[in-house]
């Protein structure tokens, strides 16, 4: 908390109801954000056809909040699902950078977490961490569609305890 | 017809040119001089008795000690159900072979493939750029002393072995 606030809050005694309303506020933003996670629709080797399975009836991706998007811009979770070249890599970058923040990125398979079954291959990028960051990582080669769903609850469990008010505003 | 009467009559149309042919091999072959590869293959579409009128496949492989590129041409034939292979030898250090896409279309994209992998150069192919690999790629990987690039446009290619740093914090931790 900034100096500037403790000021103004130790001057109108401490509010403990503004306090409330931000806490409130900011489960609210948290509840709507964590409960309608668009994601990018973005496939690139096998894994795609698990995610697209977990977009299917059995495993039904859409009961928590999600829809895929064509667009990056109206995206807020990039699933980087399946083998990333060197060439491909550039292009995910791009697609990475054209999102709005706050933006998650889920890297789904082996190949994507660290290169995977072709990790000693001269075209496949060696993990999708070294060129954006990611928040979370579903093992398997490919992971069944629980495997994703799990992680996009973890995605979730991120959003809901963030403190967005704070850390944009600088209030409790 | 045969693998044997199909060498037989290109030996006897070509001479010299034609040569190397074997039979017990599982895709029988032979080896075409790369001067004589155009008026060839030409030969072998048109003539009523060989019709190859499909390039299969078209592949390099790199022999470094022998310092050449064999560049692999597979041909079937449609209309009379046979199949034919053969060899074009290009020297390694500048490997030039005419270009087959004027003869079968289908050789136009093989062309760009074998380039792209193997860095082999096809005199009068149209557009020979790389096919799979991006446009500013440094090398043709498939060549047998291909050195990978330590970065491609500031990406490592390498990554560290997790067993080996969970051993490397263990010693660490030791001492």
């Amino acid at each position: 908390m900034s100096s500037a606030t403790e000021k103004r809050y130790a001057d109108d005694g401490g509010s403990v109801l503004t306090t409330r309303v931000d806490q409130m506020v900011n489960w609210l933003l948290n509840w709507g954000r964590a409960n309608s996670v668009w994601f990018l629709l973005f496939g690139l080797a096998c894994c795609a056809i698990e995610l697209m399975q977990t977009g299917g009836p059995r495993a039904d991706f859409e009961r928590f909040g999600t829809a895929p998007r064509p667009s990056p811009r109206a995206s807020d979770l990039i699933i980087v699902a399946g083998t990333l070249t060197y060439k491909m890599a550039l292009r995910v970058k791009r697609l990475y950078d054209q999102m709005a923040a706050p933006k998650y990125v889920i890297s789904m398979g082996s190949c994507s977490n660290c290169g995977g079954l072709f990790q000693y291959a001269y075209s496949v990028c060696k993990g999708v961490d070294q060129i954006i960051p990611v928040d979370v990582y579903v093992p398997g080669c490919p992971p069944r569609p629980e495997a994703l769903l799990e992680g996009m609850l973890k995605i979730q469990q991120q959003i809901k305890a963030e403190k967005f008010l704070q850390a944009r505003y600088g209030v409790a | 017809m045969t693998p044997q009467e199909i060498f037989d009559k290109l030996a006897a149309r070509f001479g010299a040119a034609v040569s190397d042919f074997h039979a017990d091999a599982k895709d029988p072959w032979c080896i075409v001089r790369a001067e004589a590869l155009l008026e060839a293959a030409s030969w072998l579409r048109d003539e009523p008795e060989m019709r190859f009128d499909f390039l299969q496949n078209l592949t390099g492989v790199d022999y470094p000690k022998e310092g050449k590129i064999a560049v692999v041409y597979h041909l079937f034939s449609y209309p009379n159900r046979h199949a034919f292979q053969f060899k074009v030898m290009a020297d390694r250090q500048d490997p030039l072979v005419p270009s087959l896409y004027p003869i079968w279309r289908v050789a136009g994209w093989h062309e760009r493939e074998c380039y792209d992998l193997l860095g082999v150069f096809f005199d009068g192919h149209p557009d020979l750029r790389r096919l799979l690999l991006p446009d500013d790629w440094v090398g043709h990987p498939l060549r047998k002393d291909y050195a990978e690039a330590e970065h491609y446009h500031g990406i490592p290619t390498t990554r560290p072995n997790p067993i080996d740093l969970f051993q490397v914090s263990k010693k660490g931790a030791a001492s």
